[in-house]
């Protein structure tokens, strides 16, 4: 049986993480997938359905890619929304195009069958080990921790620094550094030396500067790609962006996190209401009590549980007095219209601050 | 010499401009067609400016804004490039500062302005659909076969409005078709739409917000009375519209120019000079960015649309 080769959808930086887990438990070959560009998000486009939130376009349009470069095994997650449903209808989307490929769901049902996923790894690979897969899974997860971390220093200081691209130049060099990582002690001494040097980068912080919390859809919030790079925008405005979502959150925290949330602001909301949107509402409760100057809430278009959230939002903000704007990204968002609403805001929190 | 600061609101439909002195008093003001080509109609607005300027005034400093403030500011070398809801709030404080809320309806776009204490508190701007705005109101106009200028005399004549469905232009538009052939009379027609356009705004832009008076209506669709009637009935609350409400973006852009500026004399010259613009996609990389190059005097002076960063 020749080799297989395994890709995946893309999602920030984690590509990285992600294929050093395959690269060290399949005897396969890991194919990290062609970068998203506009390309992408028109194949994705072109054979979705219309109303599906935008996620949905984005991975199979990676997957479309993927495949035409000769991968052959495909990885998808689920999650509490309609991203639970992502696995069924792209496998069958893509075998209707004519793909011969395999299809394996982490998340099947709202549950993660560890014995399915293990008899679908043993098929690509009979060699196929769990002790081995539950090490390499430890290591992976630190180094989700550990970007995370370094990810939320970046986040709070990249629009202070003196020269510009200097922390994404050393956050790079972490990546490459980890990817090449031979345990978990290793791991531990790059990251403590990576993040040394990170915190070393000159800065010019004002002591107060203006600050914004960045809540909203998991994957919106974490691919620049699908969100205009709006981190980056707040950023170039000289704002301090603060953001909870990220894979460790999501893969490690989230269950307590939920629980003291919905304690939190229990006068706002009672149960759960699917994927983050009781989060948000907790988070926003903090950031408005917490000095934060504004609040973006991004999400894709059509996605439902923020939906759901966003009066309650508004709400939470109008009891509080703090600004907040919502955005919808979809795959056919005009930059402009983002660039104004954006620029405005940024004009709007810093006219209130100087008052 | 007195200074004087120039501003320019480049729309969709329309091209705005409003020449300042520093007590900012109007000195000159001009409105034209934009006509889809903002660089045309800004050369055009720069000869109109200049031809009735008094001498003894120099322009310190110059403001765009509009959805074509980014080239313009280019090409006019502007010492301040702002989005036009900034403009706008700026605009309108200096001339009512007290007002708590500008509703503001384009060619294009609408957006709705909150104010609290002479600081913006709230926003928002239409998003996906154009329904409710001037072009829609203008297209309908010339189905009906009515000027658009008597579009709210019109309106006010009539006295049993009919309904019109609100929520989407295309479903305004076959609504609109059904009740003219149903025979009902053109001027209730013609307030049935301005009626709609009120509710769609407010059921659009103003959703989930709170206004509070005093309330200034601007923008194109302002000049129409039958729109600001509908609007003080649905809101029980006068609605101001002031002699230059077309021109507020202009003017705010101009304040901001002042405030802003840079120590420059700016001249009327750049009318004569040649500013192209050449589209392109770029086949470097599977990016397929589409480029805009930009040039001034046949030369390239900024080029915009690469993700790269490589242009």
């Amino acid at each position: 049986m020749s080799k297989k080769t395994i890709s995946f959808p893309h999602m920030g930086n984690y590509s990285i993480p992600v294929s050093y887990l395959l690269q060290h438990i399949v005897n396969a070959n890991v194919m990290v997938a062609p970068k998203i560009t506009a390309r992408t998000i028109e194949l994705g486009t072109k054979y979705s359905p219309e109303f599906v939130c935008t996620p949905f376009k984005y991975t199979l349009g990676t997957f479309i890619e993927a495949l035409d470069l000769k991968a052959d095994v495909l990885i998808q997650a689920g999650g509490g929304c309609r991203y639970g449903y992502y696995s069924e209808l792209q496998n069958q989307i893509l075998e209707d195009l004519g793909y011969q490929f395999t299809y394996i769901n982490l998340v099947s049902q709202g549950k993660t069958d560890i014995k399915k996923i293990y008899h679908e790894f043993k098929k690509i690979d009979p060699k196929f080990h769990i002790g081995r897969a539950l090490y390499y899974l430890f290591i992976t997860s630190k180094m989700v921790k550990y970007m995370d971390r370094v990810d939320n220093y970046i986040r709070e200081n990249i629009g202070f620094e003196v020269q510009s691209g200097s922390f994404e130049s050393e956050n790079q060099k972490m990546l490459q550094a980890f990817s090449k990582t031979k345990g978990v002690f290793s791991l531990y001494r790059m990251y403590r030396k990576h993040f040394k040097k990170i915190k070393q980068i000159s800065i010019q912080k004002p002591d107060h500067c203006l600050k914004i919390g960045v809540i909203g859809e998991l994957y919106t919030l974490m691919e620049p790609f699908a969100n205009y790079n709006l981190e980056m925008t707040l950023a170039h405005y000289g704002i301090e962006v603060k953001r909870y979502t990220n894979a460790h959150y999501l893969l490690f925290e989230k269950k307590k996190e939920v629980k003291k949330y919905l304690k939190y602001a229990k006068e706002y909301i009672q149960y759960r209401m699917g994927a983050d949107a009781a989060d948000n509402i907790g988070r926003t409760k903090y950031l408005c009590t917490h000095g934060y100057d504004g609040i973006i809430h991004i999400k894709s278009s059509f996605c439902t549980p923020e939906i759901g959230a966003m009066p309650i939002i508004s709400k939470i903000c109008n009891a509080y007095d703090v600004p907040v704007i919502f955005f919808s990204f979809d795959a056919n968002t005009s930059q402009v219209g983002i660039e104004t609403r954006l620029e405005a805001f940024y004009d709007m929190i810093e006219m209130r601050r100087k008052k | 010499m007195k200074p004087c600061y120039l501003g320019i609101d480049i729309g969709s439909i329309s091209t705005k401009g409003v020449i300042i002195d520093e007590h900012h008093e109007i000195i000159r003001s001009l409105y034209l067609w934009t006509e889809g080509n903002p660089i045309d109609a800004v050369k055009r607005l720069l000869k109109g400016l200049k031809s009735d300027l008094p001498d003894c005034y120099e322009i310190k400093g110059i403001g765009t804004t509009g959805s074509a403030r980014k080239l313009i500011g280019l090409m006019v070398d502007a010492n301040i490039v702002k989005n036009e809801i900034t403009a706008h709030a700026v605009g309108t404080l200096s001339y009512y500062p007290d007002v708590r809320t500008i509703l503001e309806i384009g060619g294009q776009d609408s957006k709705i302005i909150l104010i609290d204490n002479g600081i913006i508190t709230d926003y928002s701007m239409n998003t996906l659909c154009a329904a409710g705005t001037g072009s829609f109101l203008s297209s309908q106009a010339k189905r009906l076969g009515i000027p658009i200028e008597e579009f709210g005399e019109l309106a006010l004549q009539s006295e049993n409005p009919v309904k019109i469905a609100a929520r989407c232009t295309v479903f305004a538009e076959s609504d609109l078709i059904h009740k003219a052939q149903l025979g009902y009379e053109k001027q209730d027609i013609v307030a049935g739409l301005c009626k709609s356009i009120v509710l769609n705004y407010l059921n659009n832009v103003g959703k989930g917000k709170k206004l509070k008076g005093p309330i200034v209506f601007q923008g194109g669709v302002s000049k129409n009375k039958g729109v600001v009637k509908y609007f003080e009935e649905v809101l029980h609350e006068k609605v101001i519209v002031d002699k230059n409400s077309h021109l507020m973006g202009a003017i705010g852009i101009a304040i901001l120019a002042h405030n802003h500026q840079s120590g420059k004399t700016y001249s009327f010259n750049i009318q004569d000079i040649s500013f192209e613009t050449k589209g392109q996609e770029c086949n470097r990389c599977s990016n397929h960015c589409e480029l805009l190059k930009i040039y001034k005097d046949e030369k390239l002076v900024d080029s915009w649309g690469s993700k790269c960063g490589k242009y």
